[in-house]
Protein backbone atom coordinates (compact mmCIF):
# COMPACT_ATOMS: atom_id res chain seq x y z
CA UNK A 1 0.00 0.00 0.00
CA UNK A 2 1.10 3.52 -0.67
CA UNK A 3 2.10 5.72 2.22
CA UNK A 4 -0.69 8.21 1.46
CA UNK A 5 -3.34 5.48 1.83
CA UNK A 6 -2.52 5.05 5.51
CA UNK A 7 -2.52 8.79 6.15
CA UNK A 8 -5.78 9.33 4.25
CA UNK A 9 -7.35 6.43 6.15
CA UNK A 10 -6.23 7.95 9.48
CA UNK A 11 -7.58 11.39 8.50
CA UNK A 12 -10.81 9.74 7.38
CA UNK A 13 -11.15 8.01 10.75
CA UNK A 14 -10.59 11.29 12.57
CA UNK A 15 -13.19 13.03 10.40
CA UNK A 16 -15.65 10.21 11.09
CA UNK A 17 -14.96 10.53 14.81
CA UNK A 18 -15.58 14.30 14.64
CA UNK A 19 -18.80 13.68 12.70
CA UNK A 20 -19.96 11.23 15.37
CA UNK A 21 -19.12 13.74 18.09
CA UNK A 22 -20.94 16.53 16.27
CA UNK A 23 -23.95 14.24 15.90
CA UNK A 24 -23.91 13.50 19.63
CA UNK A 25 -25.69 16.79 20.62
CA UNK A 26 -28.48 15.94 18.14
CA UNK A 27 -28.71 12.42 19.54
CA UNK A 28 -28.72 13.65 23.14
CA UNK A 29 -31.17 16.49 22.48
CA UNK A 30 -34.41 14.87 23.77
CA UNK A 31 -32.75 14.01 27.08
CA UNK A 32 -31.03 17.39 27.34
CA UNK A 33 -34.20 19.34 26.51
CA UNK A 34 -36.20 17.32 29.04
CA UNK A 35 -33.62 18.03 31.73
CA UNK A 36 -33.43 21.73 30.86
CA UNK A 37 -37.23 22.05 30.90
CA UNK A 38 -37.34 20.55 34.39
CA UNK A 39 -34.51 22.82 35.53
CA UNK A 40 -36.26 25.82 34.01
CA UNK A 41 -39.51 24.98 35.79
CA UNK A 42 -37.60 24.71 39.05
CA UNK A 43 -35.95 28.10 38.39
CA UNK A 44 -39.35 29.66 37.72
CA UNK A 45 -40.93 28.09 40.81
CA UNK A 46 -38.12 29.17 43.10
CA UNK A 47 -37.43 32.47 41.34
CA UNK A 48 -33.70 31.76 41.01
CA UNK A 49 -31.60 34.36 39.25
CA UNK A 50 -28.06 32.97 39.07
CA UNK A 51 -26.20 29.69 38.53
CA UNK A 52 -24.29 28.32 41.53
CA UNK A 53 -20.93 28.50 39.75
CA UNK A 54 -19.00 30.62 42.26
CA UNK A 55 -20.32 30.26 45.77
CA UNK A 56 -17.57 31.94 47.77
CA UNK A 57 -18.98 35.47 48.05
CA UNK A 58 -22.37 37.06 47.55
CA UNK A 59 -21.18 39.22 44.66
CA UNK A 60 -19.89 36.14 42.81
CA UNK A 61 -22.79 33.84 43.78
CA UNK A 62 -25.47 36.29 42.62
CA UNK A 63 -23.70 38.81 40.37
CA UNK A 64 -26.99 39.91 38.83
CA UNK A 65 -28.42 40.94 42.22
CA UNK A 66 -25.24 42.02 44.01
CA UNK A 67 -24.74 45.66 44.93
CA UNK A 68 -21.92 46.08 42.46
CA UNK A 69 -22.35 49.83 42.73
CA UNK A 70 -20.49 49.55 46.05
CA UNK A 71 -16.80 49.93 45.26
CA UNK A 72 -15.48 47.85 48.17
CA UNK A 73 -17.63 44.87 48.95
CA UNK A 74 -16.65 43.87 52.44
CA UNK A 75 -15.12 46.88 54.18
CA UNK A 76 -13.53 50.15 53.03
CA UNK A 77 -10.27 49.42 51.24
CA UNK A 78 -10.99 45.72 50.79
CA UNK A 79 -9.94 44.85 47.31
CA UNK A 80 -11.41 41.83 45.62
CA UNK A 81 -10.35 38.91 47.73
CA UNK A 82 -11.54 35.91 45.72
CA UNK A 83 -10.10 34.69 42.44
CA UNK A 84 -13.61 34.35 40.98
CA UNK A 85 -13.80 38.13 40.95
CA UNK A 86 -11.58 37.84 37.88
CA UNK A 87 -14.30 35.90 36.12
CA UNK A 88 -17.07 38.34 36.96
CA UNK A 89 -16.66 41.47 34.85
CA UNK A 90 -17.63 44.83 36.31
CA UNK A 91 -20.96 46.10 35.00
CA UNK A 92 -20.87 48.74 32.30
CA UNK A 93 -24.26 50.21 33.09
CA UNK A 94 -26.29 50.34 36.28
CA UNK A 95 -29.16 48.53 34.54
CA UNK A 96 -32.52 50.00 33.73
CA UNK A 97 -33.39 50.93 37.29
CA UNK A 98 -31.86 54.18 38.49
CA UNK A 99 -30.87 55.05 42.01
CA UNK A 100 -32.17 58.45 43.10
CA UNK A 101 -30.63 60.32 40.18
CA UNK A 102 -32.41 59.85 36.92
CA UNK A 103 -31.11 61.28 33.69
CA UNK A 104 -33.49 63.85 32.19
CA UNK A 105 -34.12 61.59 29.21
CA UNK A 106 -35.43 58.73 31.35
CA UNK A 107 -37.97 60.83 33.25
CA UNK B 1 -8.83 8.15 -11.41
CA UNK B 2 -8.45 11.31 -13.45
CA UNK B 3 -4.93 12.53 -14.29
CA UNK B 4 -5.48 15.49 -11.93
CA UNK B 5 -6.28 13.25 -8.97
CA UNK B 6 -3.43 10.89 -9.84
CA UNK B 7 -1.03 13.82 -9.88
CA UNK B 8 -2.32 15.09 -6.53
CA UNK B 9 -2.02 11.59 -5.04
CA UNK B 10 1.57 11.34 -6.22
CA UNK B 11 2.31 14.78 -4.75
CA UNK B 12 0.78 13.67 -1.44
CA UNK B 13 2.96 10.54 -1.45
CA UNK B 14 6.03 12.60 -2.19
CA UNK B 15 5.16 15.13 0.56
CA UNK B 16 4.66 12.35 3.11
CA UNK B 17 8.01 10.83 2.19
CA UNK B 18 9.63 14.26 2.62
CA UNK B 19 7.88 14.72 6.01
CA UNK B 20 8.99 11.25 7.10
CA UNK B 21 12.62 12.23 6.56
CA UNK B 22 12.24 14.76 9.41
CA UNK B 23 9.95 12.56 11.48
CA UNK B 24 10.78 13.81 14.99
CA UNK B 25 10.44 17.47 14.14
CA UNK B 26 7.14 17.00 12.29
CA UNK B 27 5.58 14.81 14.98
CA UNK B 28 6.52 17.44 17.59
CA UNK B 29 4.99 20.11 15.36
CA UNK B 30 1.68 18.22 15.00
CA UNK B 31 1.62 17.52 18.75
CA UNK B 32 2.13 21.18 19.74
CA UNK B 33 -0.30 22.34 17.06
CA UNK B 34 -2.95 19.84 18.29
CA UNK B 35 -2.56 21.02 21.88
CA UNK B 36 -3.14 24.64 20.79
CA UNK B 37 -6.31 23.63 18.89
CA UNK B 38 -7.39 21.45 21.84
CA UNK B 39 -7.20 24.34 24.33
CA UNK B 40 -9.05 26.74 22.03
CA UNK B 41 -11.70 24.14 21.10
CA UNK B 42 -12.23 23.13 24.74
CA UNK B 43 -12.69 26.76 25.83
CA UNK B 44 -15.12 27.28 22.97
CA UNK B 45 -17.22 24.16 23.64
CA UNK B 46 -17.23 24.79 27.39
CA UNK B 47 -18.37 28.40 27.12
CA UNK B 48 -20.96 27.60 24.43
CA UNK B 49 -22.45 24.86 26.60
CA UNK B 50 -22.60 26.98 29.77
CA UNK B 51 -24.02 29.94 27.86
CA UNK B 52 -26.68 27.75 26.27
CA UNK B 53 -27.76 26.14 29.54
CA UNK B 54 -27.80 29.40 31.51
CA UNK B 55 -29.73 31.39 28.92
CA UNK B 56 -32.26 28.57 28.44
CA UNK B 57 -32.81 28.01 32.14
CA UNK B 58 -32.85 31.68 33.19
CA UNK B 59 -35.79 32.35 30.89
CA UNK B 60 -37.76 31.24 33.92
CA UNK B 61 -36.13 33.86 36.20
CA UNK B 62 -38.34 36.57 37.75
CA UNK B 63 -39.11 39.42 35.36
CA UNK B 64 -38.46 42.18 37.88
CA UNK B 65 -36.60 42.02 41.19
CA UNK B 66 -36.83 45.00 43.52
CA UNK B 67 -34.15 45.60 46.15
CA UNK B 68 -33.92 48.28 48.80
CA UNK B 69 -30.60 50.06 48.83
CA UNK B 70 -29.36 51.71 52.03
CA UNK B 71 -25.88 53.26 52.23
CA UNK B 72 -25.03 51.60 48.92
CA UNK B 73 -25.90 48.15 50.21
CA UNK B 74 -28.89 45.91 49.84
CA UNK B 75 -31.08 46.14 52.92
CA UNK B 76 -34.17 44.32 54.21
CA UNK B 77 -37.30 45.53 52.49
CA UNK B 78 -40.73 46.14 53.99
CA UNK B 79 -43.46 43.71 52.91
CA UNK B 80 -45.77 46.62 52.00
CA UNK B 81 -43.53 47.48 49.01
CA UNK B 82 -44.94 44.38 47.27
CA UNK B 83 -48.43 45.93 47.40
CA UNK B 84 -47.13 49.20 45.96
CA UNK B 85 -45.43 47.33 43.09
CA UNK B 86 -48.52 45.18 42.50
CA UNK B 87 -50.60 48.37 42.17
CA UNK B 88 -48.62 49.48 39.10
CA UNK B 89 -50.64 48.85 35.97
CA UNK B 90 -49.30 45.88 34.01
CA UNK B 91 -47.96 43.97 37.04
CA UNK B 92 -49.86 40.71 37.46
CA UNK B 93 -48.32 39.65 40.72
CA UNK B 94 -45.72 40.88 43.22
CA UNK B 95 -44.60 39.17 46.38
CA UNK B 96 -41.79 39.58 48.89
CA UNK B 97 -39.13 36.88 49.21
CA UNK B 98 -36.87 35.70 51.97
CA UNK B 99 -33.41 34.48 51.06
CA UNK B 100 -29.81 35.00 52.04
CA UNK B 101 -26.45 33.38 52.56
CA UNK B 102 -25.24 31.17 55.34
CA UNK B 103 -21.54 30.70 56.01
CA UNK B 104 -20.90 27.19 57.27
CA UNK B 105 -18.18 27.42 59.93
CA UNK B 106 -17.58 23.67 59.80
CA UNK B 107 -16.30 23.46 56.24
CA UNK B 108 -16.01 27.10 55.17
CA UNK B 109 -18.68 26.78 52.46
CA UNK B 110 -21.40 29.32 51.66
CA UNK B 111 -24.96 28.13 51.19
CA UNK B 112 -27.81 30.07 49.64
CA UNK B 113 -30.76 29.75 51.99
CA UNK B 114 -34.19 30.45 50.59
CA UNK B 115 -37.85 30.29 51.55
CA UNK B 116 -39.72 29.03 48.47
CA UNK B 117 -42.78 31.00 47.31
CA UNK B 118 -44.46 27.86 46.11
CA UNK B 119 -46.36 26.23 49.02
CA UNK B 120 -45.79 22.82 47.42
CA UNK B 121 -42.03 23.23 47.72
CA UNK B 122 -42.10 24.62 51.27
CA UNK B 123 -40.47 22.13 53.67
CA UNK B 124 -42.21 21.36 56.97
CA UNK B 125 -40.90 23.08 60.12
CA UNK B 126 -37.57 21.56 61.15
CA UNK B 127 -36.94 20.24 57.66
CA UNK B 128 -34.89 21.50 54.73
CA UNK B 129 -34.45 20.67 51.05
CA UNK B 130 -30.84 20.85 49.87
CA UNK B 131 -28.78 20.89 46.68
CA UNK B 132 -26.42 18.07 45.81
CA UNK B 133 -23.32 20.08 46.80
CA UNK B 134 -24.19 20.43 50.51
CA UNK B 135 -24.00 16.74 51.54
CA UNK B 136 -20.85 16.49 49.40
CA UNK B 137 -19.22 19.46 51.15
CA UNK B 138 -20.33 18.19 54.55
CA UNK B 139 -19.24 14.60 53.90
CA UNK B 140 -22.74 13.25 54.67
CA UNK B 141 -22.53 9.89 53.02
CA UNK B 142 -25.81 8.24 53.89
CA UNK B 143 -29.19 9.43 52.62
CA UNK B 144 -31.41 11.09 55.19
CA UNK B 145 -28.56 12.24 57.44
CA UNK B 146 -29.65 15.38 59.31
CA UNK B 147 -27.80 18.69 58.83
CA UNK B 148 -26.62 20.62 61.88
CA UNK B 149 -26.18 24.35 61.42
CA UNK B 150 -24.27 26.57 63.80
CA UNK B 151 -24.48 30.36 63.94
CA UNK B 152 -21.93 30.92 66.69
CA UNK B 153 -19.74 28.92 69.07
CA UNK B 154 -21.90 26.57 71.12
CA UNK B 155 -24.98 26.95 68.91
CA UNK B 156 -26.28 23.95 67.00
CA UNK B 157 -29.60 23.54 65.26
CA UNK B 158 -30.72 20.29 63.68
CA UNK B 159 -32.60 20.12 60.39
CA UNK B 160 -33.89 16.95 58.79
CA UNK B 161 -33.32 16.66 55.06
CA UNK B 162 -36.70 16.26 53.38
CA UNK B 163 -35.35 16.31 49.82
CA UNK B 164 -32.07 16.54 47.92
CA UNK B 165 -32.07 18.14 44.46
CA UNK B 166 -30.62 15.89 41.78
CA UNK B 167 -27.42 16.40 39.86
CA UNK B 168 -29.53 17.29 36.79
CA UNK B 169 -30.29 20.74 38.18
CA UNK B 170 -26.96 21.14 40.01
CA UNK B 171 -25.91 24.18 37.96
CA UNK B 172 -28.73 26.16 39.58
CA UNK B 173 -29.31 24.37 42.89
CA UNK B 174 -25.95 22.98 44.04
CA UNK B 175 -25.60 25.19 47.14
CA UNK B 176 -29.29 25.82 47.70
CA UNK B 177 -31.04 25.18 51.02
CA UNK B 178 -34.82 25.59 51.16
CA UNK B 179 -36.22 26.37 54.59
CA UNK B 180 -39.59 26.93 56.16
CA UNK B 181 -40.44 30.64 56.70
CA UNK B 182 -40.81 30.28 60.48
CA UNK B 183 -37.46 28.45 60.72
CA UNK B 184 -35.79 31.06 58.51
CA UNK B 185 -37.00 34.01 60.59
CA UNK B 186 -36.07 32.26 63.79
CA UNK B 187 -32.65 31.06 62.63
CA UNK B 188 -31.52 34.35 61.05
CA UNK B 189 -33.43 36.58 63.47
CA UNK B 190 -35.43 38.43 60.80
CA UNK B 191 -38.31 40.50 62.23
CA UNK B 192 -41.83 39.84 60.95
CA UNK B 193 -42.89 41.90 57.94
CA UNK B 194 -39.33 42.34 56.66
CA UNK B 195 -38.05 40.55 53.57
CA UNK B 196 -34.93 40.27 51.37
CA UNK B 197 -36.44 41.55 48.13
CA UNK B 198 -39.63 41.69 46.08
CA UNK B 199 -40.22 39.93 42.77
CA UNK B 200 -42.86 40.91 40.25
CA UNK B 201 -44.37 39.22 37.22
CA UNK B 202 -45.73 41.31 34.38
CA UNK B 203 -48.45 40.60 31.85
CA UNK B 204 -46.62 41.86 28.77
CA UNK B 205 -42.80 41.61 28.68
CA UNK B 206 -42.68 44.68 26.39
CA UNK B 207 -44.00 46.77 29.27
CA UNK B 208 -41.12 45.95 31.65
CA UNK B 209 -39.22 49.17 30.89
CA UNK B 210 -42.30 51.33 31.51
CA UNK B 211 -43.12 49.49 34.72
CA UNK B 212 -39.53 49.91 35.96
CA UNK B 213 -39.70 53.62 35.17
CA UNK B 214 -43.00 54.06 37.01
CA UNK B 215 -41.67 52.00 39.89
CA UNK B 216 -38.46 54.02 40.21
CA UNK B 217 -40.44 57.26 40.19
CA UNK B 218 -42.74 56.02 42.95
CA UNK B 219 -40.02 54.28 44.99
CA UNK B 220 -36.77 56.14 44.27
CA UNK B 221 -34.74 54.36 46.96
CA UNK B 222 -35.27 50.95 45.32
CA UNK B 223 -33.16 49.23 42.73
CA UNK B 224 -34.96 47.38 39.94
CA UNK B 225 -33.25 44.41 38.28
CA UNK B 226 -34.97 43.05 35.19
CA UNK B 227 -34.62 39.65 33.54
CA UNK B 228 -32.90 41.38 30.61
CA UNK B 229 -30.28 42.74 33.06
CA UNK B 230 -29.68 39.19 34.34
CA UNK B 231 -29.35 37.83 30.80
CA UNK B 232 -26.92 40.65 29.94
CA UNK B 233 -24.84 39.93 33.03
CA UNK B 234 -24.46 36.30 32.00
CA UNK B 235 -23.84 36.93 28.34
CA UNK B 236 -21.04 39.24 29.39
CA UNK B 237 -19.73 36.89 32.04
CA UNK B 238 -19.36 33.97 29.65
CA UNK B 239 -17.87 36.09 26.89
CA UNK B 240 -15.42 37.41 29.44
CA UNK B 241 -14.54 33.97 30.74
CA UNK B 242 -14.07 32.49 27.29
CA UNK B 243 -11.88 35.49 26.48
CA UNK B 244 -9.93 34.90 29.67
CA UNK B 245 -9.26 31.26 28.82
CA UNK B 246 -8.21 32.30 25.34
CA UNK B 247 -5.94 34.92 26.93
CA UNK B 248 -4.39 32.21 29.10
CA UNK B 249 -3.88 30.11 25.98
CA UNK B 250 -2.44 33.16 24.22
CA UNK B 251 1.09 32.62 25.55
CA UNK B 252 0.94 29.06 24.20
CA UNK B 253 -0.41 30.25 20.87
CA UNK B 254 2.34 32.85 20.61
CA UNK B 255 5.00 30.23 21.27
CA UNK B 256 3.43 28.07 18.60
CA UNK B 257 3.36 30.95 16.10
CA UNK B 258 7.07 31.56 16.67
CA UNK B 259 7.76 27.83 16.29
CA UNK B 260 5.69 27.55 13.10
CA UNK B 261 7.05 30.74 11.59
CA UNK B 262 10.60 29.63 12.30
CA UNK B 263 9.89 26.29 10.69
CA UNK B 264 7.97 27.68 7.76
CA UNK B 265 9.78 30.89 6.86
CA UNK B 266 13.35 30.28 7.95
CA UNK B 267 13.85 27.54 5.40
CA UNK B 268 16.56 25.15 6.47
CA UNK B 269 19.50 24.73 4.11
CA UNK B 270 18.38 21.14 3.59
CA UNK B 271 14.89 22.17 2.48
CA UNK B 272 16.25 24.87 0.16
CA UNK B 273 18.58 22.27 -1.39
CA UNK B 274 15.66 19.87 -1.82
CA UNK B 275 13.68 22.51 -3.70
CA UNK B 276 16.71 23.31 -5.84
CA UNK B 277 17.10 19.62 -6.77
CA UNK B 278 13.39 19.29 -7.58
CA UNK B 279 13.58 22.28 -9.88
CA UNK B 280 16.76 20.95 -11.47
CA UNK B 281 15.10 17.60 -12.28
CA UNK B 282 12.25 19.37 -14.02
CA UNK B 283 9.61 20.34 -11.41
CA UNK B 284 8.14 23.74 -12.08
CA UNK B 285 7.26 26.36 -9.45
CA UNK B 286 3.59 25.28 -9.46
CA UNK B 287 4.51 21.70 -8.56
CA UNK B 288 6.74 22.82 -5.70
CA UNK B 289 4.00 25.09 -4.31
CA UNK B 290 1.38 22.32 -4.69
CA UNK B 291 3.69 19.98 -2.76
CA UNK B 292 4.08 22.54 0.03
CA UNK B 293 0.32 23.15 0.08
CA UNK B 294 -0.09 19.43 0.69
CA UNK B 295 2.43 19.64 3.51
CA UNK B 296 0.72 22.58 5.23
CA UNK B 297 -2.74 21.15 4.55
CA UNK B 298 -1.98 17.68 5.92
CA UNK B 299 -0.27 18.98 9.07
CA UNK B 300 -2.92 21.58 9.89
CA UNK B 301 -5.84 19.29 9.05
CA UNK B 302 -4.42 16.50 11.22
CA UNK B 303 -3.80 18.95 14.10
CA UNK B 304 -7.28 20.49 13.76
CA UNK B 305 -9.00 17.08 13.74
CA UNK B 306 -6.98 15.69 16.67
CA UNK B 307 -7.40 18.90 18.72
CA UNK B 308 -11.14 19.26 18.08
CA UNK B 309 -11.99 15.59 18.63
CA UNK B 310 -10.00 15.58 21.89
CA UNK B 311 -11.47 18.95 22.97
CA UNK B 312 -15.03 17.73 22.44
CA UNK B 313 -14.36 14.52 24.39
CA UNK B 314 -12.64 16.51 27.16
CA UNK B 315 -15.62 18.82 27.63
CA UNK B 316 -18.66 16.65 26.97
CA UNK B 317 -17.54 13.12 27.82
CA UNK B 318 -15.16 13.85 30.70
CA UNK B 319 -16.74 17.06 32.08
CA UNK B 320 -13.81 19.44 31.36
CA UNK B 321 -11.53 18.30 34.23
CA UNK B 322 -8.69 20.57 33.08
CA UNK B 323 -10.80 23.74 33.41
CA UNK B 324 -12.49 22.88 36.68
CA UNK B 325 -9.63 24.09 38.96
CA UNK B 326 -9.57 27.46 37.17
CA UNK B 327 -13.32 27.92 37.48
CA UNK B 328 -13.66 26.60 41.01
CA UNK B 329 -11.80 29.50 42.53
CA UNK B 330 -11.78 29.27 46.30
CA UNK B 331 -15.32 28.02 46.63
CA UNK B 332 -15.85 24.92 48.75
CA UNK B 333 -18.98 23.97 46.82
CA UNK B 334 -18.68 23.65 43.09
CA UNK B 335 -21.65 22.19 41.22
CA UNK B 336 -21.17 18.72 39.84
CA UNK B 337 -23.36 19.19 36.79
CA UNK B 338 -23.64 17.54 33.39
CA UNK B 339 -22.62 19.95 30.61
CA UNK B 340 -25.38 20.20 28.01
CA UNK B 341 -24.02 19.08 24.66
CA UNK B 342 -24.31 22.09 22.39
CA UNK B 343 -22.17 23.00 19.38
CA UNK B 344 -22.19 26.33 17.58
CA UNK B 345 -21.46 25.53 13.91
CA UNK B 346 -20.28 29.04 13.05
CA UNK B 347 -17.82 29.02 15.93
CA UNK B 348 -16.44 25.67 14.83
CA UNK B 349 -15.96 26.96 11.29
CA UNK B 350 -14.18 30.05 12.63
CA UNK B 351 -11.90 27.83 14.70
CA UNK B 352 -11.13 25.68 11.65
CA UNK B 353 -10.31 28.68 9.46
CA UNK B 354 -8.31 30.49 12.13
CA UNK B 355 -6.17 27.49 12.94
CA UNK B 356 -5.52 26.02 9.50
CA UNK B 357 -5.32 28.91 7.00
CA UNK B 358 -2.56 30.96 8.68
CA UNK B 359 -0.35 27.89 8.93
CA UNK B 360 -0.82 26.95 5.27
CA UNK B 361 -0.08 30.56 4.30
CA UNK B 362 3.03 30.61 6.51
CA UNK B 363 4.28 27.45 4.78
CA UNK B 364 3.56 28.45 1.22
CA UNK B 365 4.70 32.09 1.05
CA UNK B 366 8.45 31.61 1.79
CA UNK B 367 8.55 28.53 -0.47
CA UNK B 368 7.13 30.52 -3.32
CA UNK B 369 10.03 32.95 -2.98
CA UNK B 370 12.61 30.16 -2.98
CA UNK B 371 10.91 28.16 -5.70
CA UNK B 372 10.80 31.04 -8.13
CA UNK B 373 14.56 31.59 -7.76
CA UNK B 374 17.16 29.99 -10.00
CA UNK B 375 17.80 26.33 -8.94
CA UNK B 376 21.51 26.70 -9.34
CA UNK B 377 21.57 29.70 -6.97
CA UNK B 378 19.39 27.91 -4.41
CA UNK B 379 21.47 24.72 -4.37
CA UNK B 380 24.72 26.58 -3.93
Amino acid sequence: MRRSSYVFAALGCLTLLLAVELYYPVFARPHRDGRLLEERTLVARLGLTDPALFTEARYTRNPSLADLNTPFQDHPGSFDHFPSGTFVPSPATPGQGWLLFQPEAAK
Amino acid sequence: MTPFLRRQRALADFTLAALARRKGKNIALIAVYSVVVFVLASAMFFAASLRFETTTVLEGAPEITVQKITLGRQDLIDGSVADEIAAIRGVTEAHPRLWGYYYDRINGANYTVMVPDDPEMMPDPGQIAIGEGIPRARGLEWAGAPVFLSRYEGDLKKFDVAKTFSRDSALMTSDLMLMNEADFRDFFDIPKGRYTDVVARVRNPNEVATIVQKGSNALPQMRFVTRADIARTYQKLFDWREGLLTALAFAGILAFVIFAAEKASGLSAEEAREIGILKAVGWNTRDVIAMKMWEGGLISLAAFLIGTVAGFAHVFFFGAPLFAPILKGWAVIYPDFPLSPHVDGLQLLTLALLTTLPYIAATVVPIWRTASADPDAVMR
